[in-house]
């Protein structure tokens, strides 16, 4: 183990670090709305809607996000005067906007159907209760529904977040210089994949860490409900 | 109409359609899959004694193997097993005097980067697999004087699968997915087919169609399966739900 050539390479993959999480982050936010979107319409779409819903998630979750990728920056390109013709060629020209729209896409199927199950998570009762009490349309939304639901979608989404940082990684494909497209183009120039290996894994698992701990932070502030009660004044 | 006729010779079975080669690659994507995911079925295994072993240390090297495969990019899994299994090769190829270079075979890195990256969700399934055995199971398997390894095969084995199921058939969902990515290393599975269809055409968008309708029947089929495969090994069985 060549710790020089360790650090050289740590030096090398480093620039690539913000652009991976730029891609993420983007997607990520982007990919969450268009969730909410597509449970909306799911919701209140009646028939149409959820089997528009259940198509998109079916599709986007059945197929590889690399080949939806390439259908996206390669296969739109065959549709290259229409697209200019509605001014949306500048994006899909673009690699970097190409892999946005894939991840957010791609994450939009996934998280929806998280949110889905955080809704249902919500008993009717507990609903009941609150008409009960008199509280109706946002009001029941804002103080009953979603805290309720957020709280119970918050482990899965946050295995999401965590799936879509490795994913950024399939960006490298079509030509992005991030983390894992600068580590290929090291491992093909000086032959040592373990050490590149290393030192961009310990990178990604840094990543992961700091976000299953701010996820905790998260929880914990999430569920005051469910932490110890002081012990009671005999 | 013309539209439809043209997409249909392109990856028809026709003189110049793509469809028998189509077809071959979703084959050889079916295959390194399948591989994969057995390889990672007996690495999980193996894991999996290791967690739930006595001896600390293989405890620690179990959450380990899991915390890094499970929170590494696949892509990059795929370059190690590739660069890395030729620089091995080469210096194999070294030690008999050979001194060029030996490239890894792409089926063999695919069937090897699958193996280990689904063997760390496989193992984590089998886990959670067995923790739902009941113990009176193991107690009474013991109580007939059963060995350990009559008392896995008969007892701790059917189970522990039978549980395993719905959590085998997402992973498996997952290999199959992940095996578009195999395709950087030139194996000529259904994207690297899509891919070479696409730039001899210049109609990537067809073939990429195409390509996703392809996986979309194998996964929907897979589901089907596993979905059948699960009632079947609950037939006996009450559930409260």
């Amino acid at each position: 183990m060549d710790l020089a050539f360790m650090w050289e390479t740590f030096l090398t993959l480093l620039p690539g670090l913000p652009l991976t999480l730029e891609l993420a982050a983007t997607s990520i936010l982007a990919g969450g709305i268009l969730a909410v979107i597509i449970c909306f319409i799911a919701v209140v779409g009646g028939p149409v809607g959820r089997g528009f819903a259940q198509g998109y998630v079916f599709v986007f979750r059945g197929s590889p996000l690399l080949v939806q990728m390439f259908l996206i920056y390669y296969g739109l390109g065959q549709f290259r005067p229409f697209l200019q013709e509605v001014g949306v060629w500048a994006f899909f020209r673009e690699p970097y906007w190409c892999a946005v729209i894939a991840l957010t896409l791609n994450t939009a199927a996934y998280t929806s159907e998280i949110f889905r199950g955080g809704l249902q998570a919500v008993s009717v009762q507990q609903v009941e209760a609150a008409r009960a009490c008199g509280m109706s349309g946002p009001l029941l939304l804002q103080r009953i529904v979603l805290p309720i639901a957020i709280r119970q979608a918050l482990p899965a989404y946050g295995n999401e977040i965590i799936l879509m940082l490795k994913a950024t990684a399939l960006a490298s494909v079509i030509t992005i210089m991030e983390v894992t497209g600068l580590a290929g183009k090291l491992i093909a120039d000086s032959f040592r994949a373990f050490e590149v290996f290393i030192v961009a894994g310990a990178i990604y698992l840094a990543i992961t860490f700091l976000v299953t701990r701010l996820l905790m932070i998260v929880e914990f502030w999430l569920s005051p409900h469910l932490r110890m009660k002081p012990p009671a004044l005999t | 109409m013309e539209l439809i006729n043209g997409y249909l010779t392109l990856v028809g079975f026709g003189e110049t359609g793509w469809g028998a080669l189509l077809l071959a690659a979703a084959a050889m994507t079916l295959g390194v899959s399948v591989c994969g995911f057995l390889t990672g079925t007996i690495l999980g295994s193996v894991i999996t004694f290791m967690q739930l072993s006595r001896y600390m240390l293989l405890r620690w090297l179990a959450d380990g193997y899991t915390t890094v495969l499970r929170g590494v990019p696949d892509l990059l899994v795929i370059y190690l097993f590739y660069f890395g299994g030729s620089a091995f090769l080469g210096y194999l190829g070294g030690l008999f005097g050979y001194h060029g270079f030996i490239g890894m075979p792409a089926f063999l890195t695919g069937t090897l980067a699958l193996g280990v990256v689904s063997a760390a969700y496989q193992s984590e399934v089998f886990r959670g697999a067995f923790k739902s055995v009941a113990s009176g199971e193991l107690e009474a398997a013991s109580a007939v004087g059963m060995r350990p390894w009559p008392k896995f095969r008969r007892i701790i084995a059917p189970l522990v699968l039978r549980y395993a199921i719905p959590g085998l058939g997402n992973t498996w969902q997952l290999v199959l997915k992940e095996s578009a990515l195999i395709s950087v290393t030139g194996l000529v599975e259904l994207l690297r087919q899509s891919q070479i269809a696409a730039g001899s055409t210049r109609r990537p968008f067809e073939f990429y169609l195409t390509a996703v309708v392809l996986y979309l029947i194998i996964t929907w089929a897979s589901s089907m399966t596993f979905h059948r495969l699960e009632t079947r090994t609950l037939r006996g069985t009450r559930r409260a739900l």
